[in-house]
């Protein structure tokens, strides 16, 4: 054995696996007719995915009146979706990159589906700030570039701006360092794979061998990507809250901002996560892979970023009280108690007081507890977006313009018709490439599979105990 | 090289740890190997095969400024030369306000940078046919490469006594 494991780890790999189990596991997805469950579940997302293509040509067609969108409430469910998805999108990136660079082993059994995920939720945000443009042709005008019309460019001045460069730079590094990861798992597809399969996973993956100097390279680019997307993914979303900070909109124009979104996001990211990896450890059968350990972990950083969404949430009334300022006052007063109360109770409820329950170690490794919260999560992580957003702008300097916002089909449509999107992108995702990253897991086998693990945990208990004179001693020579 | 083909000796061995023994072997008696292919990377196994630590992070950072410079560049071109506007009052060239693009900038080069340089170095693009020697090497099996191409009998002999001799499952002749 060649490195030391201490006995308190614990087990990422169950049921005894080899080397050569773990490539059978993890590719037998790719290779066999997809399941009952797998095709029904196709057919559902592909139906939403076609509800949205008809509510998009709608919008386009018939111009963004078809919204419930007005001229007091001008950000609505488009923008709160936006926030959502791109939130949803931040887990991906953290589980890689983060959790990388801090040497985390439990990622190897979800990074692969998380960076996925990360792909497609950025996909699906970035919908809607597109077609809330309108006039959806024109939409190349956000980049900078010599043209004709002066040339007339951006304004490199508007956070509105900051974020297509953030998340067009998010989207495309994230797209680089998933699929650089993909590129040894695809060769070993290849490899097992005969005929046209064959000629296709050759081509994606790009000639890989496995050379010594390769994985070298390899490992080293993989690090510095993800040492330089941990600062990105925070700038995402700060720039992303930008888009309100740097309003003067009372509600939205607060320093707490940046922090507190980052924090939902990562919020929101893992109970993504959850949710799907405990449909996806079930139907491809990856229990032994995606343990109820790394269930666990999840569910830690779960109670922790939404404890500190929490306090974001306390912190923000106790600044607008103690301001002194009526409109900031009025703005929070609103918020709790407005109109739209109901949605500022339902974001309190799902993100500050559901994910307590996480607290107690059973509910924290129960599958259906886990599966339930996430979902809770999900929900009031879209109802903080839509309090921030379509609250604030319900009741604005001019009571003559207050007014109310109510989706139409259309938007309904277009928002659900994104989940449809996601979910197709990801179960074709599932059917084409290995959901688990399979060298990162065979790398942390004899650190981490239960074998090693148990074999390590019984010699340390047959082991003679030092005295506790000796261990102190040991301790002070460290 | 003098033909494009590479006739190659491998010997496949089942663990890492066997492996970086025969490596260790293989230094000690002057055989040079080729090449090392593994299912995944191996740690501790570059020192020992005398593999330099990689220089792709030093690229990194070089492309990293250049888009660093590109961006704070652009935006300080337009909005002093190319087309001044004045925004609520603020001076032309609002530095802070730039921040937010230049970094992203920084990240876009850098990210994409490296990752060019990483496939073309590596010799790896879409429609490259993979040189290898065996399917299981992505698999389970660990391989360490000899080029035999021109080497006579003798040579030959002697790596098969040193795979033999270091507990290798199996051994092969190629032509790649």
């Amino acid at each position: 054995m060649s490195q030391p494991i201490a006995p308190v780890r614990h087990v990422l790999i169950e049921g005894n696996k080899n080397y050569h189990n773990i490539t059978e596991d993890l590719c037998t997805p790719t290779e066999t007719t997809p399941s009952r469950e797998w095709i029904i579940a196709f057919a559902l997302s592909a139906a939403f995915l076609g509800l949205y293509a008809f509510a998009i040509c709608w919008t386009v067609w018939k111009g963004i009146g078809e919204w419930g969108a007005n001229r007091t409430i001008n950000w609505a469910w488009d923008i709160t979706n936006f926030v959502w998805w791109i939130g949803i999108g931040h887990a991906g990136t953290l589980i890689s990159a983060i959790l990388l660079l801090f040497r985390q082993r439990w990622r190897t059994g979800v990074n692969r589906a998380a960076e996925a995920m990360t792909i497609f939720a950025v996909i699906c945000a970035g919908q809607f700030p597109i077609f809330h443009m309108g006039r959806v042709w024109l939409a190349f005008f956000i980049f900078p570039f010599p043209n004709t019309r002066g040339p007339l460019w951006t304004n490199f001045n508007s956070p509105l701006l900051w974020d297509v460069f953030a998340i067009s730079t998010y989207f495309s590094v994230s797209l680089l360092f998933w699929y650089t990861g993909l590129v040894p798992d695809l060769a070993t597809v290849r490899d097992r794979a005969t005929g046209f399969r064959r000629k296709m996973y050759e081509t994606f993956s790009f000639g890989w061998t496995g050379s010594a100097k390769h994985w070298q390279r390899w490992e080293s680019l993989s690090l510095i990507l993800a040492g330089i997307s941990t600062p990105l993914v925070l700038s995402v979303h700060t720039i992303v809250s930008f888009d309100f900070a740097t309003s003067v909109v009372p509600g939205w124009h607060t320093t707490i901002f940046p922090p507190y979104f980052v924090a939902g996001a990562i919020f929101s990211g893992f109970a993504m996560v959850q949710t799907l990896m405990v449909i996806t450890r079930k139907v491809l059968k990856l229990e032994e892979y995606i343990t109820i350990n790394h269930i666990e972990s999840m569910n830690k950083v779960i109670v922790l970023t939404g404890t500190i969404v929490g306090v974001a949430y306390l912190t923000e009334l106790f600044v607008a009280w103690y301001s002194g300022y009526i409109y900031e006052q009025f703005a929070f007063y609103n918020r709790v108690f407005g109109i739209y109360w109901w949605s500022y109770f339902g974001m309190m409820f799902c993100n500050v007081v559901s994910p307590q329950l996480f607290w107690s170690r059973k509910i924290r490794r129960s599958i259906w507890w886990t599966f339930f919260l996430s979902i809770v999560v999900n929900i009031g992580m879209w109802f903080e977006r839509f309090v921030i957003i379509a609250t604030t702008l319900a009741r604005d300097f001019l009571p003559s313009s207050w007014s109310y916002y109510r989706p139409t089909w259309v938007e309904i449509s277009i928002f659900t018709g994104t989940v449809g999107l996601f979910f197709t992108l990801y179960l074709i995702f599932t059917r084409v490439a290995p959901v688990v990253a399979i060298a990162e897991v065979k790398a942390i086998l004899k650190v981490a599979g239960n074998q090693y693990v148990e074999k390590a945990r019984q010699e340390y208990h047959e082991s003679p105990r030092p005295s506790e004179e000796g261990e102190k001693q040991k301790v002070s020579e460290h | 090289m003098a033909s494009d083909t590479t006739k190659v000796l491998y010997g496949l061995y089942n663990d890492e740890e066997d492996l970086k023994k025969a490596v260790k072997t293989a230094n000690s008696s002057h055989l040079d190997i080729m090449d090392v292919f593994t299912p995944f990377p191996v740690h501790g196994l570059d020192p020992i095969l005398g593999l330099k630590e990689s220089r792709l992070h030093q690229l990194g950072f070089i492309y990293g400024a250049i888009g660093a410079s590109f961006g704070f560049g652009l935006m300080s071109w337009v909005f002093t030369r190319d087309w001044p506007i004045v925004f609520g009052g603020k001076p032309y060239w609002s530095v802070p306000a730039f921040i937010p693009i230049t970094f992203e900038m920084t990240v876009l080069f850098a990210a994409w940078g490296m990752t060019i340089t990483f496939y073309t170095i590596c010799g790896l693009w879409p429609g490259v046919k993979a040189k290898s020697l065996d399917n299981r090497i992505t698999d389970n099996k660990f391989c360490v490469a000899y080029d035999i191409t021109n080497a006579d009998e003798s040579l030959v002999e002697k790596l098969r006594s040193f795979f033999s001799k270091t507990g290798a499952d199996e051994v092969n002749v190629k032509t790649i």
